[in-house]
């Protein structure tokens, strides 16, 4: 596709070489207004996206699955009630008030989607990426999750079933993906390691150390 | 309302193209946009349903074209000017009204962090008693609201199996309009994908959606 096509969607590797978007005119006129007139404070606006880029994403998400498949115990509350579970490891909050937890398993797997809007797990994955959030993957993962899989790599047994997880209300769900063979002697923060984002949303599989 | 976000089993509207090196935000302005929105709603003039409702209203075609933090950018744009926090002459022009007010914001750089951590719970006490229990068959309503709602188009007309209760919870229909909040019974519903697709189907599978009961009847 043409860079041309898309006169709103500039690419980060332009970024310095073109004047400023249209987009990025307005959000810092509206920042300015809303400065000025006391309604929001700048110091508090660096602070959430200091939360986002820094202290809030898929690695604690990626905690939360590595302690489960290495402690019975926790991944046994973490199906029973995830949001405490979550919790135990300091994690939860806005867009994660009420969590649940889908296991995968041989016989079943599970991929999360918002058809409605962008509803997503916040304090364990942090903002969703721009595919979660765009129209191809909300319209179609409800009617065609394994065709949407495929576009990921990922190709189930004909048998297994596809559990999707439409987030209409205040309920997030965390995909608990299947440990790999050969990790049995790994600690947490190694397990950690292999778990990727995707693979908690269920549009990957964690794969092992060597593969 | 029936509107173009409501797209689950459309299709025709591409393929997902997932990056596997995209940046957390693509440029300066929607990490701008994200903050100024939580900041924004931390006076409480709105409620999410309301600015997600707010975001439903972006004409469809538009809605379509833009992208996500433009949408959101659109959307608190107009709960400003809505809410009265901001008028559409100081939108335009960008400045203050002469002689408004300067006020001092709710979320300060320290509440950012126990506010994010607290969050929004929509989980209340209520003394309706669920009309539905676990395993019970029922069938999503073949409704068509104009205002706010959470029930997708997919799942109207269609029957499934109540897997779990969530209690009752803020019922969005009513909370995205300055109805008030009333909580009622909010399940968590498995449609087959045979139900909802037919023999488009492709597999073994399941759609799970959580609805409010005033979404559901017996089936």
């Amino acid at each position: 596709m043409a860079h041309d096509d898309h006169p709103h969607h500039h690419h980060d590797h332009d970024r310095g070489q073109e004047p400023p978007s249209d987009m990025a005119l307005r959000v810092k006129a509206l920042e300015s207004l809303l400065v000025e007139k006391g309604l929001v404070d700048p110091a508090a606006l660096d602070a959430i996206i200091e939360t986002y880029e820094h202290k809030v994403g898929p690695r604690n998400g990626a905690r939360v699955v590595a302690k489960a498949w290495n402690d019975p115990a926790y991944k046994a509350r973490l199906l029973a009630d995830a949001t405490a579970a979550i919790a135990e490891l300091g994690y939860g909050g806005r867009q994660g008030e009420h969590m649940v937890v889908v296991e995968n398993t041989p016989g079943v797997h599970n991929m999360v989607v918002c058809t409605l809007c962008s509803c997503y797990p916040w304090p364990v994955l942090g903002l969703p990426p721009v595919w979660y959030k765009s129209s191809p993957y909300r319209s179609r993962a409800v009617i065609d999750p394994r065709g949407v899989l495929a576009e990921f790599g990922v190709a189930l047994p004909e048998d297994v079933e596809v559990r999707v997880w439409d987030s209409t209300a205040e309920i997030r769900y965390l995909v608990l993906p299947m440990r790999p063979e050969g990790t049995e002697g790994l600690d947490e923060e190694a397990l950690a390691g292999l778990v990727s984002r995707d693979s908690m949303i269920g549009t990957a599989i964690v794969t092992g150390p060597g593969a | 309302m029936n509107g173009v976000h409501d797209m689950g089993g459309m299709h025709g509207l591409g393929p997902v193209a997932p990056d596997p090196n995209e940046p957390l935000f693509h440029e300066p302005w929607e990490a701008r946009a994200l903050a100024l929105t939580l900041a924004a709603g931390a006076w409480g003039r709105w409620t999410l349903d309301g600015s997600r409702h707010q975001r439903e209203l972006i004409p469809g075609p538009d809605y379509l074209r833009m992208s996500y933090y433009e949408k959101w950018i659109t959307g608190l744009e107009a709960l400003l000017v809505r809410s009265g926090l901001v008028t559409a002459e100081e939108l335009t022009s960008g400045r203050p009204a002469p002689g408004a007010a300067k006020t001092a914001p709710p979320l300060t750089a320290e509440r950012v962090a126990p506010s994010l951590a607290g969050g929004g719970p929509t989980d209340r006490i209520s003394d309706r008693r669920p009309r539905f229990a676990l395993g019970d068959a029922v069938r999503a309503r073949n409704i068509h609201p104009v205002g706010h709602t959470r029930l997708p188009r997919y799942a109207r007309g269609h029957r499934g199996v109540v897997s779990a209760y969530h209690g009752a919870h803020v019922f969005p229909d009513a909370n995205a309009h300055g109805l008030g909040e009333r909580p009622q019974p909010l399940y968590q519903v498995r449609f087959d994908a045979a139900e909802l697709w037919g023999p488009s189907a492709n597999g073994p599978g399941a759609v799970f959606i959580d609805l409010w009961e005033d979404y559901l009847e017996p089936a």
